[in-house]
Protein backbone atom coordinates (compact mmCIF):
# COMPACT_ATOMS: atom_id res chain seq x y z
CA UNK A 1 0.00 0.00 0.00
CA UNK A 2 1.10 3.70 -1.27
CA UNK A 3 1.96 5.23 2.52
CA UNK A 4 0.43 7.96 3.38
CA UNK A 5 3.36 10.31 4.48
CA UNK A 6 6.94 8.76 2.91
CA UNK A 7 10.03 10.42 4.53
CA UNK A 8 13.42 9.29 2.92
CA UNK A 9 16.52 10.04 4.41
CA UNK A 10 15.16 14.06 5.44
CA UNK A 11 18.24 16.29 6.47
CA UNK A 12 18.09 19.37 7.61
CA UNK A 13 20.66 22.07 9.07
CA UNK A 14 20.22 25.33 10.84
CA UNK A 15 23.88 26.94 10.89
CA UNK A 16 25.22 24.81 13.14
CA UNK A 17 22.49 22.82 14.61
CA UNK A 18 21.76 19.43 12.88
CA UNK A 19 17.61 19.77 12.92
CA UNK A 20 17.51 16.77 11.42
CA UNK A 21 20.36 14.40 10.33
CA UNK A 22 18.76 12.18 7.66
CA UNK A 23 15.15 10.71 9.10
CA UNK A 24 13.26 7.92 7.17
CA UNK A 25 9.61 6.97 8.18
CA UNK A 26 6.77 5.79 7.01
CA UNK A 27 3.25 6.39 8.02
CA UNK A 28 0.41 4.44 6.76
CA UNK A 29 -3.03 5.41 5.44
CA UNK A 30 -5.43 5.51 8.12
CA UNK A 31 -3.06 5.97 10.81
CA UNK A 32 -2.85 8.14 13.92
CA UNK A 33 0.31 8.53 14.29
CA UNK A 34 2.34 10.43 17.22
CA UNK A 35 5.40 12.59 16.67
CA UNK A 36 6.99 12.90 19.80
CA UNK A 37 9.80 14.62 21.67
CA UNK A 38 11.85 17.26 23.95
CA UNK A 39 11.84 20.70 22.65
CA UNK A 40 14.60 20.88 19.91
CA UNK A 41 14.22 17.45 18.37
CA UNK A 42 13.14 18.72 15.38
CA UNK A 43 9.19 17.70 15.28
CA UNK A 44 8.52 21.26 14.27
CA UNK A 45 11.50 21.40 11.64
CA UNK A 46 9.84 17.40 10.04
CA UNK A 47 5.99 19.11 10.29
CA UNK A 48 7.60 22.22 8.10
CA UNK A 49 9.10 19.76 5.30
CA UNK A 50 6.10 17.47 4.76
CA UNK A 51 4.06 20.75 4.51
CA UNK A 52 6.29 22.51 2.00
CA UNK A 53 6.94 25.42 5.23
CA UNK A 54 10.88 24.59 4.81
CA UNK A 55 13.13 22.80 2.56
CA UNK A 56 14.99 19.69 3.49
CA UNK A 57 18.93 20.18 2.67
CA UNK A 58 18.87 16.41 1.48
CA UNK A 59 15.96 13.52 1.48
CA UNK A 60 12.50 13.81 -0.03
CA UNK A 61 8.89 13.55 1.41
CA UNK A 62 5.88 12.40 -0.40
CA UNK A 63 2.03 12.58 0.61
CA UNK A 64 -0.06 9.81 -1.09
CA UNK A 65 2.38 8.90 -3.63
CA UNK A 66 3.05 13.14 -4.62
CA UNK A 67 6.63 14.88 -4.17
CA UNK A 68 6.24 17.64 -1.95
CA UNK A 69 8.97 19.56 -4.14
CA UNK A 70 8.13 18.39 -7.78
CA UNK A 71 4.57 17.70 -7.23
CA UNK A 72 3.74 20.31 -4.64
CA UNK A 73 0.21 21.41 -5.82
CA UNK A 74 -0.93 17.93 -5.77
CA UNK A 75 0.67 17.02 -2.22
CA UNK A 76 -0.62 20.33 -0.77
CA UNK A 77 -4.12 19.31 -1.83
CA UNK A 78 -3.62 16.31 0.05
CA UNK A 79 -2.45 17.44 3.14
CA UNK A 80 -4.05 19.70 5.93
CA UNK A 81 -1.74 21.19 8.47
CA UNK A 82 -2.76 22.89 11.95
CA UNK A 83 0.26 24.98 12.96
CA UNK A 84 1.70 25.48 16.59
CA UNK A 85 1.22 29.27 16.63
CA UNK A 86 -2.12 30.92 17.32
CA UNK A 87 -2.28 32.95 13.78
CA UNK A 88 -5.05 34.67 12.13
CA UNK A 89 -5.68 37.88 9.70
CA UNK A 90 -7.53 40.24 12.02
CA UNK A 91 -8.92 41.80 9.02
CA UNK A 92 -11.24 38.82 8.54
CA UNK A 93 -14.45 37.00 10.11
CA UNK A 94 -14.17 33.23 10.88
CA UNK A 95 -16.62 32.90 7.54
CA UNK A 96 -14.27 34.80 5.48
CA UNK A 97 -11.14 33.22 6.66
CA UNK A 98 -11.99 29.67 5.97
CA UNK A 99 -13.97 31.08 2.38
CA UNK A 100 -10.55 32.49 1.34
CA UNK A 101 -8.82 29.26 2.60
CA UNK A 102 -11.67 27.29 0.63
CA UNK A 103 -10.14 29.88 -2.72
CA UNK A 104 -6.41 29.09 -1.95
CA UNK A 105 -7.26 25.62 -2.39
CA UNK A 106 -9.10 26.57 -5.59
CA UNK A 107 -12.76 25.64 -4.14
CA UNK A 108 -15.05 28.83 -4.92
CA UNK A 109 -18.30 26.97 -3.11
CA UNK A 110 -17.60 25.34 -0.38
CA UNK A 111 -20.30 27.39 2.40
CA UNK A 112 -21.87 23.66 3.12
CA UNK A 113 -18.88 22.47 3.83
CA UNK A 114 -17.41 24.93 5.81
CA UNK A 115 -20.96 24.98 7.73
CA UNK A 116 -20.33 21.47 8.73
CA UNK A 117 -16.62 22.06 9.68
CA UNK A 118 -18.01 25.27 11.92
CA UNK A 119 -21.03 22.97 13.08
CA UNK A 120 -18.73 19.93 14.21
CA UNK A 121 -15.89 22.35 15.95
CA UNK A 122 -18.77 24.50 17.71
CA UNK A 123 -18.20 27.66 15.85
CA UNK A 124 -21.15 27.89 14.09
CA UNK A 125 -22.29 30.98 16.43
CA UNK A 126 -19.15 32.85 15.96
CA UNK A 127 -18.83 32.61 12.31
CA UNK A 128 -19.48 36.04 11.77
CA UNK A 129 -17.50 37.36 14.11
CA UNK A 130 -13.56 38.82 13.49
CA UNK A 131 -11.29 37.05 14.30
CA UNK A 132 -9.78 39.59 16.95
CA UNK A 133 -12.39 38.78 18.93
CA UNK A 134 -11.85 34.92 19.28
CA UNK A 135 -10.80 33.77 22.60
CA UNK A 136 -7.41 31.71 22.05
CA UNK A 137 -9.45 28.59 22.16
CA UNK A 138 -11.77 29.41 19.47
CA UNK A 139 -8.37 30.52 17.42
CA UNK A 140 -6.83 27.54 17.44
CA UNK A 141 -10.09 25.70 16.26
CA UNK A 142 -10.58 27.71 13.38
CA UNK A 143 -7.15 26.90 12.92
CA UNK A 144 -8.67 22.98 12.92
CA UNK A 145 -11.49 24.38 10.72
CA UNK A 146 -8.82 25.72 8.06
CA UNK A 147 -6.45 22.96 7.64
CA UNK A 148 -9.98 21.34 6.73
CA UNK A 149 -11.58 23.69 3.91
CA UNK A 150 -10.32 21.02 1.26
CA UNK A 151 -11.05 17.78 2.68
CA UNK A 152 -7.21 16.21 2.85
CA UNK A 153 -7.17 12.82 3.44
CA UNK A 154 -4.09 13.59 5.41
CA UNK A 155 -3.76 16.02 8.22
CA UNK A 156 -1.04 16.80 10.67
CA UNK A 157 -1.28 18.53 13.96
CA UNK A 158 1.38 20.77 15.18
CA UNK A 159 0.95 20.66 19.16
CA UNK A 160 -2.52 21.47 18.76
CA UNK A 161 -3.54 21.58 22.28
CA UNK A 162 -0.91 23.61 23.28
CA UNK A 163 -2.88 26.59 25.43
CA UNK A 164 -6.46 25.10 25.23
CA UNK A 165 -8.10 24.50 28.21
CA UNK A 166 -9.00 20.64 29.57
CA UNK A 167 -12.91 20.86 27.78
CA UNK A 168 -11.95 22.23 24.46
CA UNK A 169 -9.17 19.67 24.53
CA UNK A 170 -11.53 16.45 24.99
CA UNK A 171 -13.95 18.14 22.17
CA UNK A 172 -10.83 18.67 19.65
CA UNK A 173 -9.55 15.43 20.38
CA UNK A 174 -13.04 13.65 19.60
CA UNK A 175 -13.57 15.58 16.47
CA UNK A 176 -9.77 14.50 15.52
CA UNK A 177 -10.64 10.99 16.55
CA UNK A 178 -14.09 11.20 14.02
CA UNK A 179 -12.05 12.35 11.48
CA UNK A 180 -9.24 9.44 11.92
CA UNK A 181 -12.23 7.09 11.70
CA UNK A 182 -13.59 8.27 8.61
CA UNK A 183 -10.75 7.34 7.11
CA UNK A 184 -8.28 10.36 8.01
CA UNK A 185 -4.58 9.44 8.48
CA UNK A 186 -3.39 11.43 11.44
CA UNK A 187 -0.41 12.82 12.31
CA UNK A 188 0.06 14.14 15.92
CA UNK A 189 3.22 16.28 17.69
CA UNK A 190 2.63 16.63 21.67
CA UNK A 191 3.94 17.42 24.65
CA UNK A 192 1.16 15.59 26.34
CA UNK A 193 2.25 12.09 26.90
CA UNK A 194 -1.11 11.08 27.86
CA UNK A 195 -2.54 12.28 24.89
CA UNK A 196 -0.37 10.33 22.85
CA UNK A 197 -0.93 6.79 24.37
CA UNK A 198 -4.26 7.72 24.27
CA UNK A 199 -5.02 8.60 20.52
CA UNK A 200 -1.84 7.15 18.52
CA UNK A 201 -1.56 3.78 17.24
CA UNK A 202 2.32 4.58 16.36
CA UNK A 203 4.82 6.41 18.46
CA UNK A 204 7.99 7.80 16.68
CA UNK A 205 10.24 9.56 19.01
CA UNK A 206 12.73 11.91 18.17
CA UNK A 207 15.73 13.16 19.49
CA UNK A 208 18.55 15.32 18.12
CA UNK A 209 16.87 15.11 14.92
CA UNK A 210 17.08 11.19 15.02
CA UNK A 211 14.30 8.73 15.55
CA UNK A 212 14.99 6.90 18.90
CA UNK A 213 12.38 5.07 18.76
CA UNK A 214 9.42 3.96 16.82
CA UNK A 215 6.88 1.44 17.02
CA UNK A 216 3.34 0.92 18.11
CA UNK A 217 2.21 2.41 21.18
CA UNK A 218 1.55 -0.79 22.82
CA UNK A 219 4.88 -2.49 21.52
CA UNK A 220 6.37 0.58 23.21
CA UNK A 221 5.24 0.77 26.33
CA UNK A 222 5.64 -2.95 26.83
CA UNK A 223 9.05 -3.25 26.06
CA UNK A 224 10.57 -0.14 27.85
CA UNK A 225 8.18 0.59 30.40
CA UNK A 226 6.12 -2.28 32.54
CA UNK A 227 3.88 -2.09 34.80
CA UNK A 228 4.58 -1.60 38.80
CA UNK A 229 2.58 -3.33 41.04
CA UNK A 230 2.52 -2.89 45.46
CA UNK A 231 1.40 -5.50 46.97
CA UNK A 232 0.53 -6.40 50.87
CA UNK A 233 0.68 -10.14 51.57
CA UNK A 234 -0.18 -12.40 54.55
CA UNK A 235 3.61 -12.92 55.43
CA UNK A 236 6.34 -12.47 53.88
CA UNK A 237 6.93 -15.37 51.04
CA UNK A 238 7.10 -13.39 47.33
CA UNK A 239 7.94 -16.80 45.18
CA UNK A 240 10.43 -15.53 42.38
CA UNK A 241 9.18 -15.49 38.84
CA UNK A 242 11.45 -13.99 35.76
CA UNK A 243 8.85 -11.56 34.67
CA UNK A 244 9.05 -9.75 37.99
CA UNK A 245 11.60 -7.71 39.79
CA UNK A 246 11.88 -6.44 42.83
CA UNK A 247 12.04 -3.16 43.48
CA UNK A 248 11.62 -2.96 47.41
CA UNK A 249 10.81 -5.40 49.88
CA UNK A 250 9.90 -4.38 53.20
CA UNK A 251 8.43 -7.20 55.56
CA UNK A 252 5.24 -8.63 54.02
CA UNK A 253 5.27 -5.38 51.55
CA UNK A 254 6.52 -5.42 48.48
CA UNK A 255 7.10 -2.97 45.15
CA UNK A 256 7.35 -4.86 41.90
CA UNK A 257 8.01 -4.37 38.38
CA UNK A 258 6.29 -6.72 36.01
CA UNK A 259 7.69 -7.18 32.37
CA UNK A 260 4.11 -7.42 30.84
CA UNK A 261 0.34 -8.65 31.82
CA UNK A 262 1.24 -12.09 31.19
CA UNK A 263 3.94 -12.14 34.52
CA UNK A 264 0.90 -10.71 36.59
CA UNK A 265 -0.77 -13.84 36.28
CA UNK A 266 2.14 -15.86 36.56
CA UNK A 267 2.73 -14.35 39.48
CA UNK A 268 -1.00 -14.63 40.93
CA UNK A 269 -0.67 -18.51 39.88
CA UNK A 270 2.47 -18.73 41.85
CA UNK A 271 0.92 -17.04 44.60
CA UNK A 272 -2.09 -19.65 44.75
CA UNK A 273 -0.48 -22.50 44.68
CA UNK A 274 1.86 -21.08 47.63
CA UNK A 275 -1.59 -20.50 49.03
CA UNK A 276 -0.11 -16.64 50.00
CA UNK A 277 -2.99 -14.33 50.39
CA UNK A 278 -2.99 -11.01 48.60
CA UNK A 279 -3.82 -8.11 51.43
CA UNK A 280 -3.46 -4.94 49.39
CA UNK A 281 -3.22 -4.74 45.80
CA UNK A 282 -2.37 -1.70 43.28
CA UNK A 283 -1.13 -1.86 39.80
CA UNK A 284 -0.16 1.15 38.09
CA UNK A 285 -0.63 0.41 34.62
CA UNK A 286 2.14 1.01 31.66
CA UNK A 287 3.48 4.82 31.02
CA UNK A 288 4.78 6.31 28.28
CA UNK A 289 6.01 9.19 30.35
CA UNK A 290 8.67 6.59 31.47
CA UNK A 291 9.62 5.38 27.71
CA UNK A 292 9.79 8.70 27.04
CA UNK A 293 12.66 9.68 29.99
CA UNK A 294 14.56 6.27 29.26
CA UNK A 295 14.77 7.00 25.56
CA UNK A 296 15.64 10.76 25.62
CA UNK A 297 17.73 11.16 28.76
CA UNK A 298 15.56 14.28 29.53
CA UNK A 299 12.36 14.89 31.33
CA UNK A 300 9.27 15.39 29.67
CA UNK A 301 8.14 18.49 28.45
CA UNK A 302 4.81 18.18 29.73
CA UNK A 303 6.64 18.94 33.48
CA UNK A 304 7.31 22.35 31.48
CA UNK A 305 5.59 25.49 31.27
CA UNK A 306 3.37 25.12 28.58
CA UNK A 307 3.98 28.32 25.81
CA UNK B 1 -11.67 29.86 -8.95
CA UNK B 2 -7.76 29.84 -9.03
CA UNK B 3 -5.70 30.23 -5.91
CA UNK B 4 -4.56 33.46 -7.49
CA UNK B 5 -7.96 34.47 -8.07
CA UNK B 6 -8.98 34.32 -4.66
CA UNK B 7 -5.50 35.61 -3.09
CA UNK B 8 -5.71 39.02 -5.40
CA UNK B 9 -9.25 39.28 -4.05
CA UNK B 10 -8.39 38.84 -0.36
CA UNK B 11 -5.64 41.58 -0.84
CA UNK B 12 -8.13 43.96 -2.96
CA UNK B 13 -10.31 43.53 0.28
CA UNK B 14 -7.34 43.58 2.84
CA UNK B 15 -7.01 47.61 1.28
CA UNK B 16 -10.49 48.39 0.49
CA UNK B 17 -11.84 47.36 4.10
CA UNK B 18 -9.53 50.26 5.60
CA UNK B 19 -9.81 52.61 2.85
CA UNK B 20 -10.12 55.60 4.83
CA UNK B 21 -6.59 55.30 5.57
CA UNK B 22 -5.03 53.85 2.69
CA UNK B 23 -7.08 55.57 -0.02
CA UNK B 24 -8.48 58.87 1.50
CA UNK B 25 -5.34 59.65 3.81
CA UNK B 26 -3.21 59.66 0.63
CA UNK B 27 -5.57 61.59 -1.45
CA UNK B 28 -5.88 64.61 1.22
CA UNK B 29 -1.81 64.36 1.52
CA UNK B 30 -1.61 64.67 -2.07
CA UNK B 31 -4.37 67.37 -1.70
CA UNK B 32 -2.90 69.57 0.62
CA UNK B 33 0.81 69.49 -1.53
CA UNK B 34 -1.44 70.58 -4.33
CA UNK B 35 -2.63 73.52 -2.60
CA UNK B 36 0.57 74.72 -0.42
CA UNK B 37 3.03 74.56 -3.11
CA UNK B 38 0.40 75.47 -5.88
CA UNK B 39 -0.54 78.55 -3.88
CA UNK B 40 3.31 79.55 -2.94
CA UNK B 41 4.96 78.74 -6.14
CA UNK B 42 2.09 80.38 -8.23
CA UNK B 43 3.67 83.22 -10.55
CA UNK B 44 7.00 82.08 -9.30
CA UNK B 45 7.81 79.18 -11.14
CA UNK B 46 6.66 78.66 -14.36
CA UNK B 47 7.48 75.19 -16.19
CA UNK B 48 5.84 75.76 -19.24
CA UNK B 49 4.52 79.02 -20.79
CA UNK B 50 1.15 77.81 -22.06
CA UNK B 51 0.32 75.85 -18.49
CA UNK B 52 0.07 77.52 -14.57
CA UNK B 53 2.52 75.90 -11.83
CA UNK B 54 -0.32 73.95 -10.62
CA UNK B 55 -1.84 72.27 -13.84
CA UNK B 56 2.74 71.18 -14.05
CA UNK B 57 2.15 70.17 -10.41
CA UNK B 58 -0.87 67.97 -10.69
CA UNK B 59 0.70 64.80 -12.70
CA UNK B 60 3.41 64.86 -10.54
CA UNK B 61 1.35 64.30 -7.25
CA UNK B 62 -1.09 62.07 -8.91
CA UNK B 63 2.15 59.49 -10.13
CA UNK B 64 3.53 60.18 -6.72
CA UNK B 65 0.61 58.83 -5.65
CA UNK B 66 0.28 56.37 -7.55
CA UNK B 67 3.64 55.27 -6.72
CA UNK B 68 4.10 55.30 -2.65
CA UNK B 69 0.87 53.57 -2.70
CA UNK B 70 1.54 50.86 -4.64
CA UNK B 71 4.51 50.00 -2.75
CA UNK B 72 2.73 50.63 0.60
CA UNK B 73 0.69 48.25 -0.67
CA UNK B 74 2.36 45.11 -1.20
CA UNK B 75 4.97 45.72 1.00
CA UNK B 76 2.72 46.47 4.52
CA UNK B 77 0.73 43.50 3.71
CA UNK B 78 3.47 40.98 2.94
CA UNK B 79 5.22 42.49 6.31
CA UNK B 80 2.11 42.36 8.57
CA UNK B 81 1.42 38.41 7.04
CA UNK B 82 5.24 38.07 8.24
CA UNK B 83 4.74 39.51 11.65
CA UNK B 84 1.42 38.00 12.76
CA UNK B 85 3.02 34.70 10.88
CA UNK B 86 -0.56 34.70 9.11
CA UNK B 87 1.61 34.45 6.09
CA UNK B 88 1.64 30.48 6.23
CA UNK B 89 -2.00 30.39 5.12
CA UNK B 90 -0.95 31.53 1.95
CA UNK B 91 2.44 28.95 1.91
CA UNK B 92 0.26 25.84 2.40
CA UNK B 93 -2.51 26.16 -0.46
CA UNK B 94 -1.25 24.99 -3.71
CA UNK B 95 -0.28 28.49 -5.12
CA UNK B 96 2.80 29.23 -7.63
CA UNK B 97 5.34 31.79 -6.65
CA UNK B 98 4.27 33.09 -9.89
CA UNK B 99 0.63 33.29 -8.56
CA UNK B 100 1.34 34.84 -5.38
CA UNK B 101 3.68 37.57 -6.80
CA UNK B 102 1.46 38.18 -9.97
CA UNK B 103 -1.35 38.32 -6.91
CA UNK B 104 0.40 40.95 -4.86
CA UNK B 105 1.06 43.04 -8.25
CA UNK B 106 -2.45 43.73 -9.28
CA UNK B 107 -3.39 44.41 -6.01
CA UNK B 108 -0.55 47.08 -5.55
CA UNK B 109 -1.13 47.97 -9.21
CA UNK B 110 -5.38 48.19 -8.08
CA UNK B 111 -4.36 50.28 -5.04
CA UNK B 112 -1.69 53.01 -6.60
CA UNK B 113 -4.26 53.65 -9.60
CA UNK B 114 -7.14 54.02 -7.44
CA UNK B 115 -5.85 56.49 -5.08
CA UNK B 116 -4.42 58.34 -8.65
CA UNK B 117 -7.94 58.64 -10.49
CA UNK B 118 -8.91 59.45 -6.91
CA UNK B 119 -6.41 62.61 -6.30
CA UNK B 120 -6.69 63.50 -10.41
CA UNK B 121 -10.61 63.44 -9.69
CA UNK B 122 -10.63 65.67 -6.63
CA UNK B 123 -8.33 68.05 -7.95
CA UNK B 124 -9.91 68.68 -11.56
CA UNK B 125 -12.29 71.45 -10.56
CA UNK B 126 -9.32 73.22 -8.88
CA UNK B 127 -6.56 72.90 -11.62
CA UNK B 128 -7.56 72.99 -15.25
CA UNK B 129 -4.96 70.11 -16.68
CA UNK B 130 -5.03 69.31 -20.64
CA UNK B 131 -5.19 65.65 -21.52
CA UNK B 132 -3.38 65.28 -24.94
CA UNK B 133 -2.10 61.68 -24.63
CA UNK B 134 -4.45 59.73 -22.48
CA UNK B 135 -2.71 56.66 -23.70
CA UNK B 136 0.88 57.89 -23.04
CA UNK B 137 -0.40 58.83 -19.19
CA UNK B 138 -2.25 55.06 -19.14
CA UNK B 139 0.92 53.35 -19.89
CA UNK B 140 3.07 55.34 -17.55
CA UNK B 141 0.74 54.84 -14.58
CA UNK B 142 0.22 51.28 -15.16
CA UNK B 143 4.15 50.19 -15.58
CA UNK B 144 5.01 52.96 -12.58
CA UNK B 145 2.58 51.07 -10.05
CA UNK B 146 3.48 47.51 -10.94
CA UNK B 147 7.31 49.07 -10.56
CA UNK B 148 6.60 50.49 -7.18
CA UNK B 149 4.11 47.33 -6.01
CA UNK B 150 7.25 44.88 -7.61
CA UNK B 151 9.74 46.88 -5.09
CA UNK B 152 7.56 46.41 -2.22
CA UNK B 153 6.81 42.54 -3.16
CA UNK B 154 10.96 42.67 -2.63
CA UNK B 155 10.82 44.77 0.53
CA UNK B 156 7.96 42.81 2.13
CA UNK B 157 9.92 39.64 1.44
CA UNK B 158 13.37 41.54 2.92
CA UNK B 159 12.47 43.56 5.60
CA UNK B 160 11.95 41.40 9.21
CA UNK B 161 10.73 44.24 11.00
CA UNK B 162 7.98 47.41 10.66
CA UNK B 163 11.36 49.98 11.11
CA UNK B 164 13.25 47.97 8.10
CA UNK B 165 10.25 48.95 6.23
CA UNK B 166 10.23 52.54 7.20
CA UNK B 167 13.67 52.67 6.41
CA UNK B 168 13.37 51.27 2.71
CA UNK B 169 10.44 54.13 2.27
CA UNK B 170 12.07 56.95 3.52
CA UNK B 171 15.37 56.71 2.50
CA UNK B 172 14.73 55.05 -0.74
CA UNK B 173 11.50 55.96 -1.99
CA UNK B 174 10.82 59.07 -0.47
CA UNK B 175 14.34 60.19 -2.17
CA UNK B 176 13.94 58.94 -5.01
CA UNK B 177 10.02 60.58 -5.34
CA UNK B 178 11.24 63.90 -4.55
CA UNK B 179 14.05 64.21 -6.75
CA UNK B 180 12.48 62.71 -10.02
CA UNK B 181 11.04 66.05 -11.34
CA UNK B 182 7.35 65.88 -9.26
CA UNK B 183 7.50 69.52 -7.97
CA UNK B 184 9.87 71.15 -10.73
CA UNK B 185 11.47 70.35 -14.10
CA UNK B 186 14.84 69.07 -14.38
CA UNK B 187 15.75 71.33 -17.10
CA UNK B 188 15.52 74.39 -13.81
CA UNK B 189 18.63 72.01 -12.22
CA UNK B 190 22.26 73.21 -12.67
CA UNK B 191 24.00 69.90 -14.99
CA UNK B 192 25.24 68.03 -12.66
CA UNK B 193 21.91 67.44 -10.94
CA UNK B 194 19.82 67.04 -14.15
CA UNK B 195 22.41 64.10 -14.87
CA UNK B 196 22.08 62.38 -12.11
CA UNK B 197 18.10 62.53 -12.23
CA UNK B 198 18.91 60.42 -15.40
CA UNK B 199 19.68 57.86 -13.36
CA UNK B 200 16.55 57.96 -11.14
CA UNK B 201 13.89 55.59 -13.11
CA UNK B 202 11.33 57.52 -10.82
CA UNK B 203 12.14 60.40 -13.16
CA UNK B 204 11.16 58.52 -16.55
CA UNK B 205 7.85 57.44 -14.33
CA UNK B 206 7.01 61.07 -14.01
CA UNK B 207 8.45 62.83 -16.94
CA UNK B 208 6.59 59.86 -19.21
CA UNK B 209 3.08 60.89 -16.86
CA UNK B 210 2.85 64.34 -17.66
CA UNK B 211 3.59 63.84 -21.47
CA UNK B 212 0.35 62.34 -21.49
CA UNK B 213 -1.30 65.87 -20.14
CA UNK B 214 0.58 68.50 -22.15
CA UNK B 215 2.18 66.32 -25.02
CA UNK B 216 5.71 67.53 -23.97
CA UNK B 217 8.03 65.95 -21.97
CA UNK B 218 12.25 66.79 -20.48
CA UNK B 219 12.70 62.72 -21.94
CA UNK B 220 11.42 61.77 -25.20
CA UNK B 221 8.49 59.52 -24.17
CA UNK B 222 9.19 55.91 -25.83
CA UNK B 223 12.49 56.37 -24.36
CA UNK B 224 11.58 56.67 -21.00
CA UNK B 225 8.86 54.33 -21.50
CA UNK B 226 11.88 51.66 -22.72
CA UNK B 227 13.45 52.65 -19.55
CA UNK B 228 10.31 52.04 -17.09
CA UNK B 229 9.86 48.77 -18.98
CA UNK B 230 13.27 47.56 -18.33
CA UNK B 231 12.80 48.61 -14.79
CA UNK B 232 9.65 46.22 -14.51
CA UNK B 233 11.24 43.08 -15.99
CA UNK B 234 14.57 43.68 -13.48
CA UNK B 235 12.42 44.24 -10.58
CA UNK B 236 9.97 41.45 -11.49
CA UNK B 237 12.52 38.66 -12.19
CA UNK B 238 14.47 40.31 -8.59
CA UNK B 239 10.94 39.66 -6.69
CA UNK B 240 10.25 36.29 -8.60
CA UNK B 241 13.83 34.56 -8.24
CA UNK B 242 13.46 35.47 -4.38
CA UNK B 243 10.13 33.87 -4.11
CA UNK B 244 11.08 30.94 -5.90
CA UNK B 245 14.15 30.34 -3.76
CA UNK B 246 11.68 30.71 -0.70
CA UNK B 247 13.90 33.53 0.97
CA UNK B 248 12.24 34.53 3.86
CA UNK B 249 9.23 32.70 3.70
CA UNK B 250 10.08 28.94 3.60
CA UNK B 251 12.68 28.53 6.30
Amino acid sequence: MMPAIEICNVAKRYGALQALAGISLDITPGEFFGLLGPNGAGKTTLISIIAGLARADAGSVRIMGADVVTDYRRARRLLGVVPQELVFDPFFSVRETLRFQSGYFGLRRNDDWIDEILQHLDLSAKAGTNMRALSGGMKRRVLVAQALVHKPPVIVLDEPTAGVDVELRQGLWQFIRRLNRAGHTIVLTTHYLEEAEQLCSRIAMLKAGCIVALDSTRNLLARFSGMQLKLRLDRAALPEDPGVTVLAADGERFTLRLRDYAALESLLHRLRELGVQIQEFELAPPDLEEVFLRLTGNAPAAAEPRT
Amino acid sequence: MSGFAMLLYKELLRFWRVAFQTVAAPVLTALLYLVVFGQTLEGRVRVYDEASYSAFLLPGLVMMSVLQNAFANSSSSLIQSKITGNVIFLLLPPISYLEFFAAYLLASMARGLVVGLAVLGVSTPLVALPLAAPLWALAFALLGSAILGAMGVIAGIWADKFDQLAAFQNFVIMPLTFLSGVFYSIHSLPAFWQELSHLNPFFYMIDGFRYGFFGRSDFAPAASLAVVGASFVVLSAAALLLLRSGYKLRG
